[in-house]
């Protein structure tokens, strides 16, 4: 194969392919951009979900949780804790949530641990309205099951 | 040496390989708490071991990127460089912000280190591998920045090879995708969808063209085949590395919120994406089957096979095994990715940064014909050793992942919850830690292959 290609015909296709792909990828791009508003429910963004990301980046949530499958590995994923911890339903998972930050890190020997982020009541809130928000997202119904 | 300004790469070098052996540290700890949650806890959490570990890597591989740039592009511009004075500064510049940065992680809670260098005004922090503070990041735009005159002046002063274009361009393309780090808006959709510009075009774009232009120059060196023939490779090799990697993004976009023609047009390109590393590894031994020279540095070889197949097996054959939808649907966020990316990183960068290192050290350190023999035999060790060791925390993650995603993941009713997933995969997770110890050994080695003196050395010094 490579005897009938010439150094400027691989050139060519070098320049030619990557210019053509990365230009069919801003196409996408746009696209994507015009399709998303429907699937992330942008208009529900609140103070709140703002200050919960803000929660969540601080504390290098993602350091040790996945969220939509990315992040670490070391903890459970967090996009349908709302479903998994919280029935769907808010005020459920807001208790549950505020309790288990509280009571963190567990003292089950061995078990992985959490920190004590001494987070304040507004943040806890924060960060639930966040992970509901998050759990909304359409993400073609991912994950397989409600364990994450 | 051919040009006296190549000795800046030296620092370059040695620094990346001792930010390496921080990385294996941290590694370790974290395999270590994979099995007891205990260890080294409230001290220093996984979420801080896992930053360290991830940092470190992709600092000492941009080290390594700029040792191989400031060896290798006035070599091939026939010209001394522009700058060694800028080089050194930017040496100094990125060491210092790249050791507080760490240290920052290691000695103040991460909240702390975001109000005190005020993300706030300007988020970028506490997303996965872009967790330096904003004031890191700007430092690092403005050390690239100089760094990318410094060798672009060289190479607009000197003879313009199909190597040098490709390696510069590769490292503007590195530049200015990392410039999406600084986006982070609060819609998290969007937060991800431009994140993967970083980090999707970084490592399975740009960063292959430097990888190709390193093992391009390596290979004319080492085996004196006609340049000509390797250029071709390398425009195809980096040809379809892009035309299959840009929109192979797609296969991250399955999950996170962007539509589901995603899933064909990702599923469909980056099943392509193994084909150049599969080219890379053919030509790799073609050119070697073909050489016209035997230098005595016969180490240096070694690793460029071994770069060139250890990235084909990581990149290419573990990125295949979970690209395609319906199968990520089951995989996505698993051991199965840390698989993965153990072996892909390893075998593409830090495998190239040690190709050139095991070239050009030894002629930086005046050894023109190579280290002795009795170096390069415990550098060959060293070689297996490693080589071996993260085939085997990849099989080991792979076994893991594949149990993961037989109890969490498959059952659609009475699946096993992640933590109680995770406590049975231990007896796993002890395996991959003994091949852990081993790779560190390797390290080791590794390591004091640079200190061996050979019989010879005294006499001809």
């Amino acid at each position: 194969m490579s005897e009938r290609i010439t150094k400027s015909m691989a050139r060519n296709i070098y320049f030619g392919g990557s210019l053509f792909f990365f230009l069919f990828l801003v196409g996408l791009t746009v696209d994507t951009m015009s399709q998303l508003p429907e699937r992330d429910n942008r208009d529900q963004i609140t103070e709140s979900v703002a200050l919960g990301k803000e929660v969540w980046e601080h504390n290098n949530c993602i350091g040790c949780h996945s969220l939509m499958g990315e992040g670490a590995y070391y903890a459970p994923e967090l996009a349908n804790v709302f479903n998994r911890r919280g029935n769907s339903d808010e005020k459920t998972f807001k208790q549950y949530l505020s309790i288990w930050m509280s009571i963190q890190p567990l003292q089950n020997p061995g078990r992985r641990k959490m920190p004590q982020f001494n987070l304040t009541e507004e943040e806890v809130n924060g960060l639930a309205d966040f992970l509901i928000w998050t759990s909304r997202i359409d993400d073609n119904d991912w994950p397989p099951n409600i364990e994450g | 040496m051919k040009y006296e300004s190549q000795q800046v790469a030296k620092p370059y070098f040695i620094f990346a390989l001792a930010l390496f052996a921080g990385q294996i540290i941290f590694g370790l700890l974290m395999g270590m708490q994979y099995i007891d949650g205990d260890t080294l806890f409230p001290y220093i959490p996984f979420n801080v071991a896992r930053m360290v570990h991830t940092n470190l890597l992709i600092v000492w591989l941009l080290f390594g990127f700029m040792g191989a740039a400031f060896y290798l592009i006035p070599e091939e511009a026939e010209t001394e460089l522009y700058s060694p004075k800028l080089a050194m500064i930017t040496f100094w510049v990125f060491a210092a912000a790249g050791v507080a940065t760490i240290l920052g992680y290691l000695l103040v809670p991460y909240a702390e280190l975001a109000h005190l260098t005020r993300n706030a005004l300007w988020p970028t922090m506490g997303r996965e591998f872009l967790e330096q503070p904003t004031i890191t990041k700007l430092g690092i735009v403005v050390v690239v920045l100089a760094f990318i005159f410094n060798i672009g002046m060289t190479v607009l002063r000197g003879r313009k090879t199909v190597i040098n274009l490709i390696l510069i361009t590769g490292l503007i393309g590195l530049a200015v995708f990392f410039l999406f780090a600084f986006y982070n808006p609060t819609n998290l959709v969007l937060d991800k969808f431009f994140w993967w510009w970083v980090v999707h075009l970084w490592v399975e774009g740009v960063w292959e063209l430097i990888m190709g232009a390193i093992l391009a120059f390596v290979l004319v060196k080492i085996t004196g085949v006609d340049r000509e023939y390797i250029e071709k490779w390398l425009y195809l090799i980096i040809a379809l590395a892009l035309i299959s990697g840009l929109v192979g993004m797609g296969h991250h976009y399955y999950w996170i919120g962007p539509p589901e023609y995603w899933l064909w047009l990702g599923s469909f390109f980056s099943a392509l994406e193994p084909i150049p590393f599969f080219m890379m590894m053919l030509y790799a031994f073609d050119v070697i089957r073909k050489r016209r020279i035997n230098p005595n540095n016969r180490i240096a070889t070694t690793w460029a096979l071994g770069t060139a197949t250890m990235a084909f097996l990581g990149a290419g054959v573990w990125g295949f095994l979970h690209t395609l939808a319906p199968v990520n649907y089951y995989t996505h966020g698993t051991q199965i990715t840390a698989a993965h990316g153990h072996l892909a990183f390893f075998g593409a960068y830090a495998m190239i940064v040690m190709t050139i290192i095991s070239y050009a050290m030894p002629i930086l350190r005046g050894r023109e014909d190579g280290n002795p023999p009795e170096a390069q035999k415990v550098e060959r060790i060293a070689f297996w050793l490693m080589c071996i060791s993260m085939f085997g925390i990849t099989l080991a993650l792979t076994a893991a992942g594949v149990w993961q995603v037989a109890l969490q993941r498959i059952p659609e009713t009475g699946a096993t919850g992640f933590i109680d997933t995770q406590t049975q995969i231990i007896p796993v997770y002890w395996i991959r830690l003994v091949f852990g110890v081993m790779f560190a050994m390797g390290v080791v080695a590794y390591f004091a292959s640079f200190f061996i003196a050979g019989k010879s050395d005294s006499k001809t010094a």
